[in-house]
């Protein structure tokens, strides 16, 4: 290994623990103590002697045609090694997840603000910052396609990709389409069926993931001809699919290792510094270190897509669902990125956990010149939710009913069937969910009298001290898929070895799973040490000399990862019990390896796993799939899709000064079905944090995008949850095991940022009386002063 | 230039230092101190977070130049002097308010000069102390957690001790 940080890279080698917690306990992070040290190598502090600092020129314009580009005074300047651009490139030209139409450099137009033009070298980052801006680029500054209205009108408006411009792509604006008809769809006599009729128009702005470590990583050029990388990243092997070919290089030349991530919530799915910090290493011939700013960051990934639904919903005078009519058309933005799986997540999952016996509905993902959208913690799933959960409000209302109990009444159950044909073959608790946290206590009421200022809204300001104070109380629950779907053969690897150092047996880890804050490496040690019966478990670092452990992502790595390393420790258990029989002449069929110890149940310890291994090494690899899914009918939505559902259900409190339109959220509570907790303080933590996602979007994150230019890329102006803005969080853990996963676990981290956002905007309704179809909400929407 | 201060104890010097650089680069790229991390540069998520003279700050918002014989610690100098982990990094661990830990080293000097200066502080005291300290992960809860169990164990210590 040729890279090291400053301190010594100590998460790129094992790190080995010991506990005595298995599955279902909650030992400490392996990673923890270098993380609380600041030892803990993230991908920003890779350093190699004799580094240069990589990047990127950037697009001013949503859409321009590139008329030149003059580097000469770029590469003129002292300490300047490389200037790139898409002429420089050895391979393919275009990458993409799903669709291959984003251009590593852009080739003569750029199709939206930030797009990425060309590339400097240099020996300081203010350098390489001096250089970039002394490249000249000539533009024709085109108007760019930012509506629905006008990417639908090419023939008016033009295209973000001319049809045929390259070969994967020739639909003219809309990058992917879903339709979805249940029962009989909505006619004339279904329309009859119904005594009440809601419909809404809803809006959702562009979320940000705002992961905190920014984009960054270090490549390496090998002797070979290779390039070593360390990066940031949610799957290593797929990154390597789409850079190879750029590169020109084979795959096996390509050798990813994790360096660590500072979260990722989505927005490391795709690409960013991978390809560039790569080509600017195979041109210089020396290490490249990429880390983004703040505002580069927000150009550098894709985000949340921003939506426009309409729904409506017909139901009987006593509540029950008759149908739904939804349209839901997402912004995909430049590139396509993920946008045909999120379509493919909104339609399936957009009609919300509910029975409705008739269903027409259609997702659409445009091409616009707006910044490019992907996987956000969510996916698909979250946009919906605000849209039907709204609507159910609107109908609780419109029939005098209690919104909890009017929910309870159309909840779909195990054994239901999803609006895709799909039946419920796991449990599905979702009116146990909101009875749950209808029951939990509430917080006390304002007490004006002996009131710490600091807890009204505005908090710190001081602008108030409880007059113009209203408090609301909202519900809500969501859907989620866990998995990679629609056909798609989700995979994970894992290798597991067993062998006895310093006189005592250890289980060595080995997967290609990016630990991004989520906790995968604990929970791999506690799978190791409940298979094998061993206290000490070493995790070797993620890299690409092992099988792909597919994306940290759609809540699946527990559920994938997990029960690869489950399946590989339970092959190594087999090897070394049949290595005990073949020594021993064992005939016991209830052989178990327990504290270290082959053990009978009936007859007690046979053997120390120390004597039985002696020097031997016990190492294998196994696989890991989930049940075949297979794609939707593109005009009916049918389809066994998703491999699993995860259900969250959500009670927020809210306290809103109706004279600044301010809003605190007092108390957000939330209750999901887990399946089985494997490591319970993770759960919770997965569950708490994804609730403050949702309540970010709620009431204040947005990238405000004008005539598609990004206006608030930095973390003063696009706003996050701090600690003060985000309250208690009470979670109600439910475990119904799900008897297709693997200990029965069910994939967690979404469902919370899917479910909580309508909560918290249904308390503000409460609060104010204020229809708010639009989130985040922000203060001008409750003073009227917009 | 050359910048000449003492870092967690040790004198430290860096050379070439360009005008424009901050405290948060110095520490990181030159002087071999990277755990204090960069996220924003423009001192609002506190990830940067060192004391400089005993004032937690920003470290990306101070110029290397004032920091000339002056003395700055970082989440490096928390531990204890024989190296075990300080009361502070070890509450964060057992709390489970470390996920991916980016927004830790800011945190965790913050706690520990909140707690200097207000060993019980109230949950609202708490709130306000690290409202200028992001985490995108954790939702907060955790870190309540933790900051609780370090002014607990710091008063019991305390106790212990008279």
């Amino acid at each position: 290994m040729t890279a090291r940080t400053i301190q010594g890279q100590k998460n790129l080698q094992d790190i080995t623990t010991g506990s005595t917690d298995g599955i279902g306990g909650s030992p400490l992070r392996p990673d923890g103590t270098l993380k609380v040290r600041g030892e803990f190598a993230y991908s920003s502090d890779m350093w190699h002697e004799d580094m240069l600092w990589g990047m990127a020129l950037r697009s001013p314009h949503p859409r321009a045609n590139i008329l030149s580009v003059d580097i000469a005074e770029a590469l003129k300047t002292p300490g300047v090694y490389a200037v790139l651009t898409h002429e420089d490139i050895p391979g393919s030209k275009y990458y993409g997840l799903e669709i291959q139409d984003q251009p590593a450099l852009a080739i003569d137009k750029v199709r939206y603000h930030g797009e990425a033009i060309a590339l400097v070298a240099a020996d300081h980052p203010e350098t390489a910052r001096r250089a970039v801006k002394k490249i000249k680029v000539e533009y024709e500054v085109l108007t760019p396609i930012t509506t629905e209205e006008q990417a639908l009108h090419p023939e008016v408006h033009g295209y973000v990709h001319e049809p045929h411009e390259y070969k994967s792509h020739a639909y003219g604006n809309i990058c992917h389409s879903q339709k979805l008809v249940h029962g009989q769809g909505v006619t004339e006599a279904v329309k009859a069926l119904a005594d009440v009729v809601v419909r809404g128009e809803y809006e959702v702005g562009m979320q940000d993931q705002a992961f905190l470590g920014p984009e960054s990583g270090l490549a390496v050029p090998a002797e070979d001809g290779g390039i070593d990388l360390y990066v940031a990243t949610q799957w290593l092997h797929v990154d390597r699919q789409q850079m190879a070919p750029v590169l020109g290089l084979p795959e096996e030349k390509v050798r990813l290792t994790l360096a660590g991530v500072g979260g990722a919530f989505g927005g490391r799915e795709d690409l960013s510094m991978q390809i560039h910090a790569s080509l600017l290493a195979q041109r210089t011939g020396k290490p490249v270190k990429i880390v983004y700013s703040r505002d580069e960051s927000f150009f550098g990934h894709v985000h949340r897509h921003p939506a426009k639904m309409t729904y409506e919903h017909g139901a009987t005078r006593d509540g029950k669902l008759v149908y739904a009519d939804v349209r839901l058309v997402l912004d995909g933005g430049a590139y396509a990125s993920a946008s045909p799986a999120v379509v493919g997540n909104a339609a399936s999952l957009g009609n919300g956990p509910y029975n409705i016996p008739n269903i027409r509905m259609e997702a659409i993902a445009l091409y616009t010149n707006n910044p490019s959208c992907g996987a956000m913690r969510g996916f698909g799933a979250v946009q919906a939710c605000f849209g039907y959960e709204s609507q159910m409000d609107k109908l609780a209302a419109e029939l005098g009913m209690d919104p909890v109990e009017l929910r309870q009444l159309n909840a779909m159950s195990e054994g239901d069937y999803m609006p895709t044909g799909q039946r419920i073959d796991s449990p599905a608790p979702v009116a146990e969910l909101l009875q749950r946290v209808k029951d939990m206590p509430l917080p006390p009421p304002l007490d004006l009298d002996n009131l710490d200022i600091r807890e009204l809204p505005g908090a710190l300001s001081n602008t108030s001290h409880g007059e113009g104070i209203v408090r609301g109380i909202g519900y809500s629950v969501g859907i989620k898929n866990v998995g990679f779907s629609e056909g798609f053969d989700d995979y994970s690897t894992a290798r597991v070895r067993l062998e006895v150092i310093g006189g005592e047996p250890v289980a060595m880890v080995h997967t290609a799973m990016a630990e991004v804050g989520q906790g995968g490496v604990t929970v791999h040690g506690q799978i190791a040490r409940t298979e094998l019966g061993v206290e000490k478990v070493t995790i070797h670092p993620a890299n690409t000399e092992v099988g792909s452990a597919g994306s940290t992502s759609a809540s699946r790595q527990t559920y994938m990862t997990g029960g690869a390393v489950k399946l590989a420790a339970e092959a190594v258990k087999q090897a070394l019990i049949a290595k005990g029989r073949k020594r021993y002449g064992w005939t016991h069929q209830d052989l178990n390896l327990v504290g270290g110890k082959v053990v009978s149940a009936a007859q007690g310890a046979l053997v120390s796993m120390v004597d039985l291994l002696g020097d031997e090494a016990i190492d294998l690899t196994r696989e890991h799939h989930h049940r075949p899914t297979v794609a939707f009918d593109k005009e009916t939505g049918q389809g066994f899709g998703h491999v699993q559902y995860t259900f969250c259900a959500n009670r927020a409190v809210v306290d809103v000064d109706v004279d600044l339109g301010l809003v605190k959220v007092v108390e957000l509570t939330a209750a999901q079905d887990v399946g089985k907790a494997l490591n319970p303080l993770s759960v919770i933590g997965q569950i708490q944090g994804g609730c403050t996602q949702a309540l970010g979007l709620a009431v204040m994150e947005e990238i405000i995008v004008k005539d598609g230019k990004v206006r608030n890329a930095s973390f003063t102006d696009y706003l996050i949850p701090t600690i003060l803005d985000v309250p208690p969080i009470p979670v109600d853990m439910l475990e119904l095991p799900d008897p297709n996963a693997p200990y029965g676990l069910r994939g967690v981290g979404e469902a919370p940022t899917v479910s909580a956002t309508p909560s918290i905007v249904a308390a503000i309704r409460a609060a104010t009386g204020l229809a708010l179809n639009r989130i985040p909400v922000r203060p001008e929407h409750l003073t009227g002063t917009l | 230039m050359r910048v000449t201060f003492t870092a967690n104890g040790k004198p430290v010097e860096a050379d070439d230092v360009w005008e424009g650089e901050s405290l948060l680069y110095v520490l990181r790229e030159r002087v071999g101190l990277p755990g204090s991390k960069n996220a924003c540069e423009q001192g609002e998520c506190g990830s940067c977070t060192v004391y400089l003279d005993g004032t937690p700050v920003c470290s990306c918002l101070v110029a290397a130049g004032q920091v000339q014989d002056r003395e700055v610690r970082t989440v490096e100098g928390l531990s204890e002097e024989n190296g075990e982990l300080g009361l502070v990094q070890q509450a964060f661990i057992d709390a489970g308010a470390v996920q991916c830990g980016f927004c830790t080293p800011g945190l965790l000097v913050q706690t520990d000069a909140l707690l200097e200066s207000a060993p019980q502080p109230s949950d609202t005291d708490i709130r306000e102390a690290l409202s200028g300290n992001l985490c995108r992960c954790t939702g907060y809860e955790k870190i309540m957690d933790a900051v609780r169990l370090a002014s607990a164990r710091k008063c019991q210590k305390v106790g212990t001790a008279e």
